[in-house]
């Protein structure tokens, strides 16, 4: 995906969340880190820019509730979680980049319990990859890409990388 | 960063900055309603403290229950260490129950490096003897950088009774290691011999040392641990190094005063400097839970034995 692309996905994303939701007012985006924080932010642009309400954005890291602790070489890598309000009765969109076995979502719904009870869950992902392990399906996706299961599949974001594009390399 | 934590000198700068960092997001699960995560689910960490200890033993306690782990308490009162039992047996017996993590506070130095050497647990040094208690002066340099925003070119000086501190041995190498700048200061019969070679300045002159520091770190004066008379009384220590109202005004604006605890006021801090918001004891305790979670987490997080 070329940064037009990226931008046109998130654009119709934000339009089909004020659609769904009726609107942006119990709306708020939680963007998992890292990347998915990014993308989360842009969304709320894209909601501001449509209908103009403010809609809060927090960051969660997923570290601690991942299933494949003491499973991998080091400790992985652990990220800041930020949300700065109340997800209880509110309709918390999950933000990804990319969505791939299924299991960083589980993560994250087991997150976001933990810090309060969210009136409806919603995941919007920039990229559906395939290969699911888990019974999670996205309800807002920017593109479908058939991949290899052990293909490479990177989102690279402006405030992180420079530019916006969505890369799929293949394995050897 | 190695299978166990002994010594300040097992970790680089760059782990140090890892732990903080890490210890930084388990901060914020300390401010949540439910402050629990699952981290470490299924993995067990005992506790074994030969020594008594009230804070660092609740401290790492509350540290692996907040990761979900499973935590035993063992201490040497009304246990199989009280009937004669070796440590090396104990600690054979620890390992046979499955134990990950073993947190060992023992009156002898060097006690849980020989520990590592019979088991195949973590092993952490939660104190051992006169020798480090890295736990704790890792948890003094995140407070030192949540407070005053780095550690770097930090001017600390470390008073009282540094011979027989492990807190001032494992700070001043953490923080020399950092890149601060630490200054020792006592009476000369409680200031170790050796401390050159730490990389630290020396002084015996509280006063002319205060007004260039950004932390004042006070020791506990540990009357259990002198054998011998270091220091003619206690009143006369008070009066020549105490940290009173006087000479914390000596003191930049914005300087710290910490103090690892237990504190007996009146003597080297007067009751009322310990109360004042410049002083962050408290701080400093409930910064302790964060980065024993963070080590515990490093520790027990990656898969044992190919750490990359």
């Amino acid at each position: 995906m070329e940064p037009d692309d990226v931008r046109r996905a998130l654009t119709r994303i934000a339009h089909e969340i004020l659609e769904r939701d009726k609107g942006a007012a119990d709306v708020v985006l939680v963007g998992i880190a890292d990347r998915g924080d990014d993308l989360a932010r842009r969304l709320a642009d894209e909601v501001r820019r449509i209908e103009g309400p403010e809609v809060a954005v927090g960051v969660l890291d997923i570290t601690f509730y991942r299933d494949d602790i003491g499973m991998r070489g080091d400790a992985p890598e652990v990220h800041e979680t930020r949300i700065p309000f109340d997800v209880s009765g509110k309709v918390v969109v999950l933000v990804d980049d990319v969505l791939f076995t299924g299991r960083t979502i589980r993560s994250a719904m087991d997150a976001l319990m933990d810090l309060g009870r969210p009136r409806k869950i919603q995941l919007a992902v920039l990229v559906d990859r395939g290969h699911r392990e888990l019974p999670i399906r996205a309800d807002f996706v920017g593109k479908n890409v058939p991949t290899g299961r052990a293909d490479d599949v990177r989102v690279l974001v402006a405030e992180v990388d420079g530019e916006d594009a969505v890369v799929v390399e293949g394995a050897r | 960063m190695n299978e166990h934590l002994l010594s300040m000198h097992d970790l680089s700068a760059a782990d140090v900055t890892r732990i903080l960092d890490t210890a930084e997001s388990f901060r914020e699960v300390g401010t949540r309603v439910i402050k629990k995560v699952p981290a470490l689910r299924g993995r067990t960490v005992v506790n074994f403290f030969l020594e008594n200890s009230t804070r660092t033993r609740i401290s790492f306690e509350l540290a692996a229950k907040r990761l979900s782990a499973d935590v035993i308490n063992f201490s040497a009162g009304g246990s199989s260490v009280a009937k004669g039992e070796s440590l090396k047996d104990t600690a054979l017996t620890l390992q046979a129950m499955g134990a990950d993590a073993i947190v060992i506070r023992h009156s002898s130095s060097g006690s849980p490096l020989q520990l590592t050497r019979w088991v195949d647990a973590h092993v952490l040094n939660a104190g051992d003897g006169t020798h480090e208690h890295p736990t704790q002066g890792l948890l003094d340099l995140y407070t030192m950088r949540e407070k005053l925003g780095r550690l770097e070119g930090l001017r600390v000086g470390i008073v009282g009774d540094v011979l027989h501190s492990r807190v001032a041995r494992s700070l001043s190498f953490g923080l020399v290691k950092m890149g601060a700048e630490v200054t020792l200061v006592g009476p000369p019969t409680l200031i170790p011999p050796d401390a050159s070679a730490w990389g630290v300045q020396v002084s015996y002159d509280i006063e002319g040392v205060l007004p260039k520091l950004d932390v004042c770190y006070v020791l506990r004066v540990q009357r259990e641990r002198q054998r011998l008379e270091y220091f003619p009384s206690v009143r006369e220590y008070a009066r020549l190094f105490g940290i009173t109202r006087d000479r914390v005004a000596l003191m930049p604006e914005g300087g710290l005063i910490m103090h690892p605890g237990p504190m007996n006021r009146g003597v080297e801090i007067d009751s009322d400097v310990a109360d004042l918001p410049r002083s962050v004891i408290e701080e400093q305790v409930t910064n302790g839970i964060a980065v024993r979670m963070a080590l515990l987490f490093q520790l027990l997080g990656g898969a044992k034995g190919e750490a990359a």
